[in-house]
């Protein structure tokens, strides 16, 4: 069930934007999602979606995989802009069908919001498909490093963060098995209400998360057998430096907003 | 009753991360009382097949048949096949859950709709079976040692009462005593109950010793298939494939090879030491 | 001018580790909290072991000698008696870091110990995490796992690795931290028998070509016919020591200690109460094929 899962894969390929810093990529996305809901004019997000178009040119990964995103939710896409399409109400009224109505503002509200979660989606997915999760941790460590001035364990969390990555497959080998198991002594994991369905979750869950401590413990006598001692005098095997093209990036992200803002007060 | 795998092959999705070995063609015939070895190195398919005699992976050509039944007809329940050919995983106390050893067991003849009073009976006939004292009925199974755990796991499986065993590497993991308990305890199943078990292993040498059939495994299909001698007979394409014949055997080999007159399908050391003996002259 | 002979570490006749009068209790309490059992995991345990040697400490689960392989790598500290790593105090605490970086250890679950989404990021951590300067950690990362055979699987993940290779990409983890030893507890009780092979390999070419010194942990009786010396452990206490050869030809002692052995030692000690002459703790086929080939030219 798990195993299909391609969200956060990383696609391998030699482009600008798999060389960027991590760090620009986060900023680049956060500034991306912003500009999202900045702009609400129809013509305004046909913009942003063009500029992601480019950049999909750019990152040299396949529109296939791109689009593996959203075909998970596709359903939920359509159901929600149907409601949108029908419910929302205006001054002209476009289509009119027994109870089913379109209004104009309708079909904006409808058309804005499949296109806006439609670009988020594909968008966010750029940053995970161009970028190892390792060196996202390691964007997001340094990046953030100036709120250790507010006690926040910043390289901790960080830390914390890459193992889980680490990890996730194995766990997720691990429930397989767990749920072979029990199914080998007769579980039934689908029929039954959801009460029903919760309750034969326990001996899944419980081996599960009895197995999780056990490595978390086990990882940890590892790591200090190995030296680690938090964050203090680590050094970094890959260290986070930036480039030019980071630069033209920022620059470019930041002409980007301007456009959307400008796109916003005009359009 | 037996259990008959038909021209039996599994192909896998390759695009996903998790590969599944394949199984090739696979025709087979397990009869009732029989114990069993499947070897096979990692890889080989030996757990992809053992995961088809209880339906837990369905076949993708092939029809399997217990009791003469085509598991894979509509209407067929699954779901009570495996109480009948009962598994135990590698590594089974990864399983565990319950609060007390006892409540862990009961999972298994709970599911079969038993009544109250006959799962009790069973779970506590079931550990009697694994050799686990009685006070520790009432323990959590995570309190008990690795050894004992895996004692409790078995008798998860065994409480529901299957005619079939298929055991999964069941000495991984543990030191030269605790494998030679767990095998022991297997042989009496084998022996006292007559149930049909079916060891799944990497390990020759544990296996040799014990089972009557070996099954050997490569790339998805069956290469070998007959009793220890006839398979160990083999030795130098086992060794080839990564698997070894007993020490014992590579031995009887290479006396041959200097002129001793030895059975070179000598497969334990009780053999190995009569035979040199009557080699060289003298009273056993 | 003091000469101290004894930190002469060019000396290869120093003890690497020198276990004396080792203890080590703990406290088994019930839910309240109240001391319910004082259990002696290690009880006065006498080992050392040289510089570039490879010893292996046998023993069934629960003898002890996971405990004892603990303390070597200061991740438990003594409770009694003393305990010196490259020559440095285990029961100073602030010796703690130095003796880490002596004594690497690897451990018997492959996955357990990797911590990184690349092999080798995860050889790279040990270095990290000590300070060494980024270009001398590639250097290092790409020595280790050199030496064991991984630099090809340098860019993938561990979860496609098997279980052989994750135990190599572990100990080039240890080993880019350039320690004078490496202790391994039970490094291939979760492998097949061919990655049991592929560790066993790798560990004597370090300890050969590295001169890196190595305690094997184990309970498979096979794996220790390399080892320069061997101790067995049994309820905490060491009970037998001494050369494989010497250890091997004592089976009956052995197998009290619930101990495995090879089949080959115990046809020859078979033959042996029958009254054949062969040697004491044979260890190969082919040292019982001599042995009896010469045995027959006696008697023809």
């Amino acid at each position: 069930m798990f195993r299909n899962m391609t969200l956060g894969q990383y696609y391998p390929a030699d482009s600008i934007l798999h060389r960027l810093d991590p760090r620009t990529k986060l900023f680049g996305t956060l500034i991306f999602i912003i500009s999202i809901f900045i702009v609400d004019s129809v013509p305004g997000m046909l913009v942003i979606a063009a500029f992601l178009g480019a950049v999909i040119i750019i990152s040299k990964v396949p529109f296939s995989f791109m689009v593996k995103g959203i075909r998970g939710i596709v359903v939920l896409l359509m159901i929600a802009g149907l409601f949108n399409l029908f419910l929302t109400p205006g001054d002209k009224i476009l289509f009119h069908f027994g109870i089913l109505t379109i209004t104009d503002a309708g079909l904006k509200s409808a058309t804005l919001m499949t296109i806006r979660m439609i670009v988020l989606i594909i968008g966010t997915s750029v940053m995970t498909l161009t970028t190892t999760p390792n060196s996202l941790t390691d964007g997001l460590e340094k990046g953030l490093r100036f709120l250790t001035v507010f006690r926040v364990p910043v390289h901790e969390i960080s830390m914390m963060m890459s193992i889980a990555l680490r990890f996730i497959p194995i766990l997720i080998e691990e429930t397989d098995k767990i749920m072979k198991a029990q199914m080998a002594r007769g579980a039934d994991f689908e029929s039954g209400g959801i009460f029903q369905k919760a309750k034969s979750m326990v001996p899944i869950l419980v081996p599960l998360f009895v197995s999780a401590f056990r490595r978390a413990n086990d990882l940890a006598l590892a790591m200090e057998a190995r030296c680690y001692n938090g964050g203090d005098g680590r050094t970094n095997m890959k260290p986070l430096k930036y480039a030019g093209i980071d630069a033209i990036s920022y620059v470019c992200i930041f002409v980007f907003l301007g456009t959307c803002i400008a796109a916003k007060v005009l359009l | 009753m037996s259990l008959i795998f038909d021209h039996v092959s599994y192909t896998y999705s390759p695009d996903t991360a998790y590969e599944v070995a394949a199984l090739n063609d696979i025709n087979l015939k397990i009869d009732d009382g029989e114990f069993i070895g499947i070897i096979g190195h990692t890889g080989s398919g030996k757990s992809t097949l053992a995961q088809h005699m209880n339906g837990l992976i369905r076949a993708t050509a092939g029809s399997i048949y217990y009791n003469g039944q085509d598991i894979y007809d509509k209407g067929y329940k699954l779901k009570d096949l495996r109480t009948q050919v009962g598994m135990v995983f590698q590594y089974p106390e990864n399983q565990l859950f319950g609060t007390t050893v006892f409540e862990d067991v009961c999972f298994g003849p709970k599911n079969q709709g038993l009544d109250e009073k006959e799962v009790s009976l069973r779970a506590f006939e079931a550990l009697r079976a694994v050799k686990l004292p009685e006070e520790y009925a009432e323990t959590s199974p995570f309190d008990l040692s690795g050894g004992q755990k895996r004692r409790v796991a078995i008798a998860g499986v065994l409480a529901m009462k299957p005619a079939y065993l298929i055991l999964d590497e069941p000495t991984a993991g543990l030191d030269p005593a605790g494998r030679e308990e767990i095998l022991g305890l297997i042989k009496e199943l084998h022996d006292k109950k007559g149930t049909t078990v079916i060891l799944v292993s990497h390990s020759m040498e544990d296996v040799a010793n014990y089972v009557d059939r070996i099954v050997v495994m490569e790339h998805g299909g069956i290469l070998y298939d007959g009793t220890p001698r006839e398979v160990f007979h083999y030795c130098k394409e086992l060794e080839e494939i990564g698997l070894a014949a007993p020490q014992v055997t590579y031995l009887m080999h290479d006396l041959k090879k200097i002129g001793f007159h030895v059975d070179t399908d000598i497969t334990t050391v009780p053999e190995a030491r009569d035979a040199i003996l009557r080699a060289l002259g003298r009273k056993e | 001018m003091n000469i101290d002979v004894n930190t002469n570490i060019n000396n290869i006749n120093i003890n690497i580790i020198e276990a004396k009068n080792l203890s080590h209790e703990y406290i088994v309490r019930d839910e309240e909290g109240n001391v319910e059992n004082i259990v002696t995991a290690i009880d006065n345990v006498d080992i050392s072991v040289k510089k570039g040697h490879f010893i292996s400490i046998l023993g069934h689960n629960g003898s002890g000698k996971s405990t004892f392989a603990k303390h070597i790598n200061a991740l438990l500290y003594p409770s009694g008696g003393t305990l010196f790593v490259n020559q440095m105090d285990a029961n100073d605490k602030s010796n703690t870091l130095d003796i880490r970086k002596s004594a690497g250890m690897v451990f018997q679950n492959p996955d357990n110990q990797i911590i990184a989404s690349v092999v080798e990021e995860d050889v790279g951590f040990g270095p990290e995490n000590i300070g060494v300067p980024t270009d001398e950690i590639w250097e290092r990362v790409e020595k280790s796992l050199r030496s064991v055979g991984m630099w090809e699987y340098r860019k993938h993940s561990p979860n496609k690795l098997s279980g052989g290779q994750k135990q190599r990409v572990a100990i080039a983890g240890v080993m880019a931290m350039e320690p004078e030893c490496i202790v391994l507890d039970e490094p291939t009780a979760m492998l097949d028998p061919n990655g049991r092979k592929e560790v066993i390999r790798a560990i004597h070419e370090l300890n050969k070509k590295k001169n890196v010194t190595v305690i094997l942990i184990t309970h498979y009786m096979e794996e220790v016919v390399g080892s320069d010396y061997v101790y067995v452990m049994d309820s905490g206490k060491v009970v037998m020591e001494g050369e494989p050869r010497d250890i091997f030809s004592k089976v009956e002692e052995l197998k009290s200690y619930r101990l495995d052995v090879p089949q080959i030692t115990l046809v020859a000690d078979e033959l042996k109460k029958a009254g054949v002459n062969v040697p004491d703790g044979v260890l190969t086929r082919e040292e019982l094929v001599e042995a009896l080939r010469g045995i027959r030219a006696t008697e023809v």
